[in-house]
């Protein structure tokens, strides 16, 4: 059978990862944060990445944001090594993400933090702002725009006024998102979205993350604890302890995983 | 097969409005109360040096020069959260381009003005390369050490030829052209109409991209880089323009007072500065205004108060009749008189 592949997200998929982290390795003077971790990222697919607390998540999450320079191993993205791409750049390239414990503007508006989240969508600099020459009129304007859809994308049509630092901790997360949407990225990396929020919220939350995927046709990697949201909402799962990697495959495999379990439950003998 | 595709751009829900914008005072919304401030305000700017005589003329260009030297460290430690210490150093640097001009190569004074400008801007953008690495109270102890080491400088015997060492450098008093003005009403409404201009870009700066940008690093730095915030480059940039309004300032200050000596840009005019800062309002555009109009009349004011005792130690009781004021100013206004203003604004609005 002859299969002739129409669309072009279905021939991406099927081709280059989006994202290739090879054999990354971290140490903090003696202690070793990552050990030689491989894994991919397919194009257009929500990648769930778990491990007990300490098992490296949030330090390979911050190689990827350029945060912290892996020791060793490479990191690509569409095909590229973002190992030498300044931190500021790599909205840029196409890689939005969130924060563990929420690194919002607390001063700031909640439209005006998404409007940052613009800022390596536009290019105006300080002399064409001073004077407000014409054309940083339709900057701001076009970045007020992208930041209104977001703001209504996420039901922060209320609250879009308010200082984040008076909401509530799930409405911030998700001004956070919204914020990491802003910059039209490519790879959105989700850290512990899920951290904080009660039942409801969580069951929201998975919902709005396939919806990202599919509305925006987002990559998505994410971390996280919450093992039911990880294995309703991820293609793949990769799991991590101790800095390496212990299995990988579909949510059902990862489960049945021997290593898995042990490295959550603890052995018997 | 896809359900609930929520829709964007094209079905969006009409843009909400700004609940602050819609609060009114006695049936007039908040914007129009601005605006009438506003005009207000510049209308007593313009009015008042012909109803005064010329004495409180210089004194209320001095509090614009004050008002635009305070607006550039706001600019720097309100948006963008960098401590100095050290503009009296760029206030003094402006200072000394513009008298060097004048003084020496016999250039018009309204031609000094942008050089001072330039000079402050690139002071204080290679000043602000160094300060990358320091934070907080690291970095207020450097641009300290700049202040205290700008007065020797000055005085430094190989500048001399330059900068007339302690002597410092007399200047002529430029001339009213305007047949209307006395000479300090003109250069009045020199210094009115640079404070203007900088206010506006200011405003313009901190209102657009650049000022999000300033006070996304000043809330987190992390998160800014994050989003394509090239902090480094706007940190400096910002203790540029930052050095850049103070030392316009600093030139405005040699003009009108004609003359400059490395005393006058000491450590005390620093504190000065940051006293006009916190006591108008961090982080706030018109806060720059009344902070310059409070540094330049309570220390008159104090004097006045510790002369009616009638002693002969007035001077020292002066300066604690100043700390009096400036504890009550900070204890009934701590977000300084533009909070306090917005807080009585908001509750006049809200009825109660």
């Amino acid at each position: 059978m002859n299969r002739v592949s129409a669309n072009p997200s279905a021939a991406s998929s099927s081709g280059q990862p989006l994202l290739q982290v090879s054999d990354v390795a971290v140490h903090f003077g003696g202690i070793i944060a990552l050990d030689g971790v491989s894994f991919d990222v397919k194009q257009g697919s929500i990648l769930g990445l778990i491990g007990p607390n300490g098992a490296g998540k949030t330090t390979l999450f911050n190689c990827l944001s350029r945060l912290y320079i892996p020791n060793s191993g490479d990191i690509r993205f569409a095909g590229q090594s973002i190992l030498s791409t300044a931190p500021h750049k790599i909205a840029n390239t196409g890689i939005g993400r969130t924060f563990q414990n929420l690194a919002l503007f607390a001063t700031m508006s909640v439209l005006d933090n998404v409007m940052v989240g613009g800022h390596s969508q536009s290019s105006s600099d300080f002399l064409s702002n001073a004077l407000r020459l014409p054309w940083v009129k339709t900057e701001e304007d076009g970045l007020a725009d992208t930041a209104w859809d977001l703001i209504e994308y996420l039901d922060l049509m209320d609250e879009a006024y308010t200082p984040v630092a008076d909401l509530p901790f799930g409405t911030q997360k998700r001004v956070e998102l919204a914020r990491a949407l802003a910059s039209k990225p490519k790879l959105l990396l989700l850290d512990e979205p899920a951290g904080g929020l009660n039942h409801d919220e969580v069951d929201g939350l998975g919902s709005l993350i396939k919806q990202i995927r599919d509305d925006r046709g987002i990559t998505v990697l994410l971390v996280e604890h919450h093992m039911s949201l990880v294995m309703a909402v991820s293609d793949h799962v990769v799991a991590i302890d101790f800095g390496r990697k212990i299995g990988e495959g579909t949510p059902s495999e990862v489960q049945q995983n021997p290593e898995v379990i042990r490295a959550y439950l603890g052995t018997s003998d | 097969m896809v359900a609930d595709v929520k829709m964007t751009s094209t079905g969006r829900r009409a843009i909400p409005e700004n609940p602050a914008l819609r609060l009114s005072i006695a049936g007039i919304r908040l914007p129009v109360w601005n605006k009438i401030w506003l005009i207000l305000a510049l209308l007593i700017a313009v009015v008042m040096p012909f109803l005064v005589e010329d004495f409180s003329v210089f004194q209320m260009t001095q509090a614009l020069i004050f008002a635009m030297a305070i607006l550039g460290l706001n600019l720097l430690t309100g948006f963008n959260g960098q401590f100095s210490l050290g503009h009296s150093a760029f206030f003094g640097i402006g200072a000394y381009t513009t008298a060097i001009m004048m003084g020496h190569y016999d250039i018009a004074f309204y031609w000094t003005v942008i050089p001072a400008g330039v000079v402050c801007l690139v002071a204080g953008f290679l000043f602000g390369l160094p300060a990358l690495r320091l934070e907080g109270l690291y970095l207020a102890l450097a641009t300290f050490a700049l202040a205290t080491a700008m007065p020797q400088i000055l005085k430094y015997n190989h500048f001399e030829e330059f900068t007339g060492g302690v002597q410092g450098i007399d200047l002529d008093k430029p001339k009213s052209p305007v047949a209307f003005m006395t000479d300090d009403q003109f250069l009045y409404f020199v210094v009115l109409l640079i404070a203007v201009f900088l206010f506006i870009c200011a405003w313009n700066l901190v209102r657009g991209r650049t000022g999000r940008a300033m006070i996304a690093i000043r809330d987190n730095p992390i998160a800014a880089q994050t989003m394509g915030v090239n902090n480094a480059v706007y940190k400096s940039l910002t203790f540029g323009v930052s050095a850049l309004y103070t030392g316009v300032a600093g030139s405005m200050s040699a003009i009108i007072i004609q003359f400059v000596a490395p005393d006058s840009f000491t450590f005390l005019l620093a504190v000065t500065f940051l006293v006009g800062l916190v006591v108008g309002g961090v982080a706030s555009i018109p806060g720059a205004i009344f902070g310059g109009i409070f540094v330049l009349l309570i220390p008159n004011f104090s004097e006045w108060v510790a002369d009616l005792t009638g002693r002969t130690d007035a001077k020292g009781l002066s300066w604690a009749v100043y700390g009096a004021f400036l504890i009550l100013a900070v204890y009934v206004m701590p977000a300084g008189a533009a909070g306090f203003v917005r807080k009585l604004t908001a509750k006049l609005a809200r009825g109660n």
